[in-house]
């Protein structure tokens, strides 16, 4: 296998995985943002968490072995990208920590103090996560301040941070938020039952909209604040219409109560935008806002040709198996949800 | 404080916060696995119970181990971006092999032993917890051979292109003879730990006289894991020993406070320097001793400090190539006492156990103390081991000031590290409070879910 060949094919692989990541926690960080609002009563609250209680933690392996599998493929893309966001990733651990210990701990008492509060953590947790990563991904395709050695050039962290929030980065970050509270909403209506079922449905038709606004900013800034006039042109390709396509379909399923093709078709609208980012990205990794030569590409920021062929072969062989078990914890545990006590694991 | 030093102390008190996590889901998968193995195979309610009651302690240390290695993994590129550039080609492979090969399985099957029991068929239940037991001891593994590799760098060359190292045999990597005494070593704490939890809360319930079977079977096995396990940690700290002797001498000079070279080497039994750290004042002894730890025989030389100084001073320039020697000292001290402790305990639980009215013995009340043993000895043995390898990050190769972000600030760093002190220090007395409050209600509280413990409410507003 030639060395480009395998640098391109990490640059998929890392994008397969953070596109596994958002379509997976994409809605269980909806879920979890919207625990709080749709969950009523205590057995609603533990309803709605068990939807996807079997499967959080198996959905944010994804965005570990993303960071993990971009250490080993592409350093420097990690040590630019880790070190450079440095504040708002430690913001997205503290969400997560709080985030991943409240599921855990919410029921280990009957306070309702102590669970509302726990709640409130998975909600706020979910929240920041999902806006700094929508935040950063943003930044990410519009260009960071990056010079000659690879480095992240600001004053400090404070400054970073602030400037992450640019318009641009702004509309990433809430846009993502709605899309995920949209396919959380959706998530809901698939694996709930009863009135709560009925709930998240009216709350997926609100939540539509909102969703469709955001990306429609999305599109606008898209077109305003990254090269993708210059690298691509006006009409996109058929990959980004596909996905608006997708979007705006989804609210005729929710309106006909076809909720598994309402998921489907938000799913297909989380995937194909993330395609589209990393095609507007590819080959870069990072780009430099300061001058197009200190991009990070596949081609200057990957390990050497050795170990990508080691990679290779151990991906090759695990990652199937992976993907195998993971459907079918999706497919033993497909059944609806109810608030009925007998049926609620804690 | 300068970047550097603050890095070094937020990844120091990071990662011994995760250690705290770490041993008791390595070792207490296995006893849960086990335990509801026997149920399957006997249907005793009481082994049903057991599973139930120790996987409840497991679940409730599992959330904490796995949100706590998150930030591990991040901060490498996040604190230590000089170092993610210039070892990644090789440190990363492990880290992402861990997490295809290892998180995700332990991570998906603990959801499906949660969640699954009496919806997925038996057998598929009792597997999932045997795959989440191996998932995180095999997690274990890959971390240890990237942490094998920084103290003992093997598989790979310096490429003069690039500027920095490149993996050349990646069977030398996964085969480094450090990592895999690391390996069995830290896979024995895990057991040791999760069989001092079983044995301080048994004796406690025993000592009540409540569950009275339930806990006595516990602490019989319990007390055989220890002690076996704790063996095994012995023979793998002392091949330890062996390979430091040829693969980080300074170390090896720098646990035993041996400022001048030895022959046959002596063992320190209480040493006390002088303030600069470079010279003896007083030691008690033990002839023959070290010499018989570092080599396996009674007259090997034993370099000290004072000459491997001079000596890497020639190899490398000059700096200061002794690790904080009070720290690696005391810890190596601490680490092998509780070890012995702990070994003589689980044997002294064994010859007692075989008599009636055990629960009585003088003695006895102290058991429910033994646990903090295993917690003292596992910290102590990684400060010792990640603080004899300074000024090193990776030994001989790269030191801890070429490592850092470059772009950090000591602004942000104190940000982050005041933020991770509040995060960890409020979710550690939560952790604690739940532990103890499960651990003392006993199994009839585990066996009616959480709902029915009461738990006064944490934190000062209500």
């Amino acid at each position: 296998m030639s060395y480009e060949f395998l640098q391109t094919l990490w640059f998929i692989l890392i994008a397969i995985l953070w596109i596994g990541f958002y379509f997976l926690e994409g809605f269980d960080f909806g879920v979890g943002m919207l625990l709080p609002f749709l969950g009523k009563k205590d057995e609603e609250r533990r309803a709605i968490i068990n939807t996807i209680g079997t499967f959080w933690d198996g959905n944010e392996v994804w965005l570990l072995t993303a960071g993990g599998a971009t250490f080993a493929a592409f350093p420097h893309w990690y040590a630019t990208m880790f070190s450079g966001f440095y504040l708002p990733l430690f913001l997205l651990l503290v969400g997560l920590i709080l985030r991943g210990v409240s599921f855990e701990y919410r029921s280990k008492s009957p306070d309702p103090k102590w669970r509302n509060r726990f709640d409130w953590m998975i909600a706020i947790g979910s929240f920041l996560a999902a806006l700094l990563l929508g935040t950063a991904f943003a930044n990410l395709a519009k260009g960071v301040p990056i010079d000659a050695n690879m480095n992240y050039v600001s004053p400090n962290g404070l400054v970073t941070t602030i400037s992450l929030l640019n318009p641009y980065g702004l509309i990433g970050g809430l846009a993502t938020v709605a899309v995920f509270l949209l396919h959380g909403a959706n998530f809901l209506t698939l694996k709930l039952d009863g009135e709560l079922r009925e709930r998240a449905h009216a709350l997926s038709k609100k939540l539509y909209w909102i969703a469709l606004v955001a990306v429609i900013l999305l599109t606008i800034g898209t077109y305003v604040y990254t090269d993708v006039l210059t690298k691509i042109g006006v009409n996109p390709g058929i990959i980004p219409i596909l996905s608006v396509v997708a979007l705006v379909s989804s609210i005729y399923f929710i309106n006909q109560r076809r909720e598994g093709r309402a998921f489907a078709a938000v799913s297909a609208y989380i995937v194909l935008t993330q395609v589209s980012f990393f095609m507007l990205m590819f080959p870069r990794v990072m780009i430099s806002s300061l001058k197009p030569a200190w991009n990070l590409t596949i081609y200057n920021a990957s390990s050497s040709q050795y170990t990508l062929t080691a990679m290779t072969i151990i991906a090759l062989i695990f990652v199937p198996i992976v993907l195998a078990y993971q459907a079918w914890t999706y497919y033993m545990f497909r059944k609806r949800i109810t608030v009925e006590k007998k049926d609620l694991v804690y | 404080m300068n970047p550097t030093l603050l890095s070094q102390w937020q990844f120091a008190l990071t990662s011994i916060y995760h250690w705290l996590f770490v041993p008791l889901t390595l070792g207490m998968g296995w006893f849960v696995a086990y335990m509801q193995t026997r149920y399957y195979q006997t249907r005793d309610e009481t082994w049903r119970k057991m599973a139930k009651f120790w996987g409840k302690l497991l679940l409730i240390n599992f959330a904490m181990g796995v949100v706590t290695g998150i930030v591990m993994e991040f901060q490498f590129g996040m604190n230590w971006s000089g170092y993610s550039r210039y070892v990644g080609d090789i440190f990363g492979a492990p880290l992402a092999i861990e997490a295809l090969l290892a998180f995700f399985m332990e991570s998906t099957f603990l959801g499906v032993w949660i969640f699954g029991e009496g919806r997925i068929p038996e057998k598929v239940h009792l597997a999932s917890i045997w795959l989440v037991a191996i998932g995180s001891n095999l997690s274990a593994i890959w971390i240890l051979i990237a942490n094998g590799w920084m103290q003992h760098p093997v598989g790979y060359v310096l490429n003069e292109a690039t500027g920095r190292a490149e993996l050349v045999d990646f069977f030398a990597l996964i085969g480094n003879s450090k990592a895999w005494t690391f390996i069995w070593h830290t896979l024995a704490v895990g057991l040791v730990t999760a069989a001092f939890l079983i044995i301080s809360v048994s004796a406690y319930h025993l000592l009540r006289k409540q569950n009275v079977d339930f806990f006595r079977r516990s602490l019989r096995i319990g007390a055989w894991v220890g002690l076996i396990a704790s063996i095994i940690v012995f023979l793998g700290g002392h091949t330890m020993g062996q390979l430091m002797y040829e693969q980080q001498p300074m170390k090896l000079a720098a646990l035993e406070a041996i400022w001048e070279t030895e022959q046959p080497a002596s063992f320190s039994l209480l040493t006390i320097g002088d303030l600069s750290g470079r010279r003896e004042v007083w030691s008690i002894r033990i002839p023959y001793l070290m010499s018989f730890l570092a080599c396996n025989n009674f007259d090997c030389e034993v370099k000290g400090v004072n000459e491997l100084q001079a000596q890497y001073e020639a190899q490398y320039g000059p700096g200061n190539y002794i690790p904080l020697m009070v720290v690696t000292y005391w810890t190596f001290r601490i680490m092998m006492v509780f070890g012995f402790i702990m070994m003589g305990v689980s044997a002294w639980i064994l010859l007692a156990m075989r008599r009636e009215g055990y629960e009585n013995r003088p003695g006895f009340k102290w058991l429910p103390w033994a646990v903090a043993m295993p917690y003292l000895a596992g910290m102590s043995g990684w400060i010792l081991t990640e603080m004899g390898r300074q000024p090193w990050v990776v030994y001989g190769l790269l030191k801890v000031e070429d490592a850092i972000s470059p772009n950090l600030t000591v602004a942000d760093l104190w940000i982050s590290l005041i933020g991770y002190t509040l995060v960890y220090g409020s979710l550690a007395v939560i952790m604690f409070r739940l532990m103890k409050k499960y651990a003392l209600a006993g199994p009839e509280a585990a066996m009616h879910e959480s709902v029915d413990v009461a738990l006064s409410p944490v934190g000062a507003d209500d």
